[in-house]
């Protein structure tokens, strides 16, 4: 137990000096660190936003929407397919949670399904093994079909949108600025945002806080909503509320929901103010197809008003005065300087497939995080030195060998954290802290139990060899099992819980890796000394 | 050759303790079952004052940017009016510096976030925002489920491995033991309705490691007893392995402990909390393993033939 090779002894060494050189950085600034030769690590543990301050936002998708439009693009096509292949259904409707198509003939349901089984979408991929479709088709009884949505279609639409949202979400944040934010998807449905050094989240969440789906919309040649309001709405058409921004809050117009042309062809938009009124503005460009299209629509309908909508809701419905040919226009809708940069940024960024709400938000400022560095500090090193000064009035040479153990493990376990730009939270510090109170457990169960060797009248060479051997199935033993708590914190916790556990993980390795080899190999060393000198051994414990 | 200073260290602990722990066995062990009863009492009846984390809702720490004390009798005027349910407001750390909890706002995400806007406006331009946590229904619901899993699964994994490593009666014996200690600190936290969020089950899980481990350490030596002193009664063997393992669950439980306190006093208001239930389950812990892990031995009647049969390999190598 007691013997090194020299090769063994040069890797413990060497294990000790880079876990230093890697540790090391954390003690200089960012500055000094540029200066260094490029040979050495410049890495630091990264801090976590409760240390360093900042934003963590939990958006959370709305899947409920998500099927709702689902459904309502279902049941266009189906009422299109059918019109197609000259079959006309009594009613096609959303019932529940599926769309229902009730068919004026019942003779007509084989073809019907027949036809309506071209909507539907295979679904995973044959190399994965997976396969599926999206929608289900059941014919009930006297001629009623029946489109139900999935539970994997609805999945994969999900999955589908969170990507484009992280992609949206992505481009709008990278607007406030250059920081070093994460936006991740978490779970299915959620996608998390992080965005160190930000306070006030007001800016960042009135960014996230709409979809900013833009349209142009051809207004009812002849008929009010007020008109409709009792009778029939025709085909094609649907009431949309006017924006409570827009000028005429609480009016309602009559729009055919197809689009002229739909956000998709945006591809610029600008704050600007107007050159008459002063009032801020939105000017946008259209793409090629956008700007053909609008050019036509425009060119037929001089003197008749279309309306602009925003997420449903109609910003404003001017009265084409001539053709716009250009492709360019701009909006205005009553905005405040503030808003009109938002919603350019919006819709410069694309729309969100859906509306993100905010399902946990944590905001940690500046100045905590700074208190909560040098009370961490503080903690660390007060805890540290008086269980330092402890073990060496207890155990004396060996205690100062147990303490350099110590010093080894809080740097090994820096060097690691920085190594893998594992992030330090202030419940890690607590886990950093803990770690070396229970590193000295493993200290001191070795050094009690060479005490007793010695009380048996053991020889000082076979009660520190027997001190060892025996120490360290209890220690394995007792630190197996604190890991085994370590890692079921890590996968079931969440935040606060993960960085904790993940110090905690770290440190419970390094400490048996320093309770077992540094500190043996320095007592190697001291026994080495010892006997080169005449006399008994005495330990110093 | 003189690398090394020597001095020798000074050895707190009497050694060669003959204390009949097993004498308090049944005192100790009735107490710990009534306490443990008390306990989940407590949890039932007066439950456990949840933070924003499992509760739902929103937590605000503000700082008055003067300096000044903050007058919390005006804020609590100000705010008390806005309809949002009950709304607490206290001190936190100094006297400039204060927390605002809002409850759970009927009616999803967004609720919350609005109820938070309205606080913000109405406190005005006087105080700079320190912290903010809004957690919604979903996800406090999920904050709950999976801490109560992770305590859980934790205390039945750390059973499983004892179980590997030792005679099943020592994974009851930690079972107990464990129990007893996450329930001792839930009680208490019913008790004081002191705050209890994420942090406390991080703190929980770590007092199961704690806990585990003096309870190891103890039962690691029981085994080895059990196999030198073949003919000792179970109760003195017992006592004999406590006595044997006591200066070391003293010095380390000492150790933890200093270190709990330089994190309670410097570490920061957030922390308090989690040191203080840190401190409590490395007390609790330290008491169960000697009171309740080994009793529950004798109670269950360890089998030495399974334990001697295992001895004949560990003998051969030491």
């Amino acid at each position: 137990m007691l013997h090194f090779s020299r090769l063994k002894m040069i890797a413990i060494l060497l294990a000790c000096l880079v876990s230093i050189l890697f540790a090391l950085p954390n003690l200089f600034t960012k500055e000094q660190l540029a200066s260094w030769p490029r040979f050495l690590p410049t890495k630091q543990m990264p801090l976590g936003l409760d240390l360093q301050g900042g934003a963590h936002l939990l958006l959370a998708m709305d899947t409920g929407e998500l099927k709702r439009e689902w459904l309502q693009t279902l049941r266009d096509d189906a009422r299109r397919t059918l019109r197609d292949a000259k079959i006309f259904p009594t009613g096609v409707g959303i019932v529940n949670n599926h769309v229902q198509v009730r068919l004026a003939k019942a003779e007509e349901a084989d073809a019907a399904v027949r036809e309506l089984r071209k909507l539907v979408q295979p679904l995973g991929s044959a190399m994965l093994g997976t396969s599926g479709e999206d929608i289900t088709i059941t014919k009930g009884g006297d001629g009623t079909i029946l489109l139900e949505p999935s539970a994997q279609g609805l999945q994969q639409r999900v999955i589908h949108a969170a990507g484009a949202a992280i992609e949206t979400v992505n481009r709008r944040i990278n607007a406030l600025g250059t920081a070093e934010s994460t936006v991740v998807r978490q779970g299915a449905d959620r996608i998390l945002v992080q965005y160190p050094g930000l306070t006030d989240t007001k800016v960042l969440k009135d960014l996230l806080g709409q979809t900013a789906k833009l349209s142009f919309h051809e207004v009812h040649p002849t008929m009010t909503a007020e008109e409709v309001r009792q009778g029939r709405i025709p085909t094609g058409y649907r009431i949309y509320q006017a924006s409570e921004r827009g000028d005429e809050q609480g009016a309602a117009y009559l729009l055919r929901e197809t689009p002229v042309v739909p956000g998709e062809n945006l591809v610029d938009a600008q704050p600007g103010f107007d050159q008459r009124t002063n009032e801020p503005i939105i000017s946008f460009r259209f793409d090629q197809a956008g700007a053909r299209r609008f050019g036509r629509f425009t060119q037929e309908n001089v003197g008749r008003p279309f309306a602009i909508v925003l997420d449903d809701k109609v910003l404003s419905a001017p009265v084409i005065r001539e053709p716009i040919l250009g492709g360019s226009g701009q909006i205005s809708g009553s905005f405040t300087v503030e808003g009109a940069n938002t919603l350019a940024v919006q819709l410069r960024s694309g729309a969100l497939p859906v509306k993100l709400t905010i399902a946990e938000e944590r905001t940690v400022g500046p100045s905590l995080g700074a208190d909560s560095i040098a009370a961490g500090k503080l903690a660390s090193i007060v805890g540290g030195v008086i269980s330092m000064i402890m073990v060496v009035i207890a155990y004396g040479t060996f205690g100062v060998f147990a303490v350099i153990g110590l010093i080894m493990n809080g740097t090994m376990v820096i060097a690691l954290m920085s190594a893998a730009g594992t992030t330090l939270t202030l419940p890690g510090i607590a886990g950093l802290v803990l770690t070396v109170g229970m590193a000295v457990d493993s200290n001191v169960i070795i050094y009690e139990r060479i005490r007793e060797e010695l009380r048996a009248g053991k020889s000082a060479v076979s009660a520190i060899d027997a001190g060892f051997t025996r120490a360290i199935t209890t220690i394995l033993d007792s630190q197996l099992t604190t890991l085994a708590a370590a890692i079921i914190m890590f996968w079931l916790g969440s935040g606060p819980i993960r960085g904790f556990a993940v110090t905690l993980t770290i440190g419970i390795f390094t400490s048996i890796f320093t309770a077992v080899t540094v500190t043996r190999l320095l007592i190697a060393l001291w026994l080495r000394s010892e006997r080169a000198k005449p006399g008994r051994i005495a330990v110093p414990i | 050759m003189r690398f090394f200073p020597k001095f020798n260290g000074y050895d707190f602990f009497p050694h060669g303790t003959r204390i009949d722990f097993m004498r308090w066995r049944d005192i100790c062990f009735w107490g710990s079952i009534v306490s443990i009863i008390v306990s989940i009492a407590l949890f039932l009846t007066m439950g456990l004052n949840y933070g924003v984390d499992f509760k739902g809702g929103t937590m605000l720490e503000v700082q008055t940017k003067s300096g000044t004390p903050a007058d919390i009798q005006t804020m609590r005027n100000q705010l008390g009016g806005l309809g949002l349910g009950d709304v607490q407001i206290q001190e936190f750390g100094t006297t400039n510096d204060v927390l605002i909890r809002l409850e759970a706002q009927p009616g999803g995400e967004e609720a919350q976030q609005a109820a938070m806007k309205k606080v913000l406006d109405t406190l005005g331009d006087g105080f700079v925002q320190r912290r903010v946590e809004v957690v919604g229904p979903a996800v406090s619901a999920e904050l709950r489920r999976s801490g109560v899993l992770a305590v859980t699964a934790a205390i039945l994994a750390i059973m499983a491995y004892v179980w590997f490593r030792f005679e099943w009666q020592f994974a009851v014996g930690t079972l107990l033991s464990l129990a007893h200690d996450v329930l001792v600190v839930v009680g208490v936290f019913s008790f004081f309705q002191l705050d209890f969020d994420l942090g406390i089950v991080a703190a929980l899980l770590t007092i199961l490691g704690y806990s585990v481990n003096d309870t190891v350490v103890v039962s690691d030596r029981i085994r080895e007893n059990l196999r030198k002193y073949k003919r000792m009664e179970l109760r003195d063997l017992l006592n004999l392995s406590i006595n044997e393992t006591l200066s070391r669950t003293i010095l380390t439980g000492v150790t933890t402990i200093v270190v709990l306190i330089a994190l309670f006093v410097f570490g920061g208001s957030v922390m308090r909390y989690f040191t203080f239930a840190m401190l409590l389950g490395v007390l609790v812990g330290t008491y169960s393993s000697i009171f309740i892990a080994a009793p529950v031995l004798e109670y269950l009647g360890v089998k030495r033939e399974t334990v001697t049969g295992e001895k004949a390999a560990a003998g051969a190598r030491s």
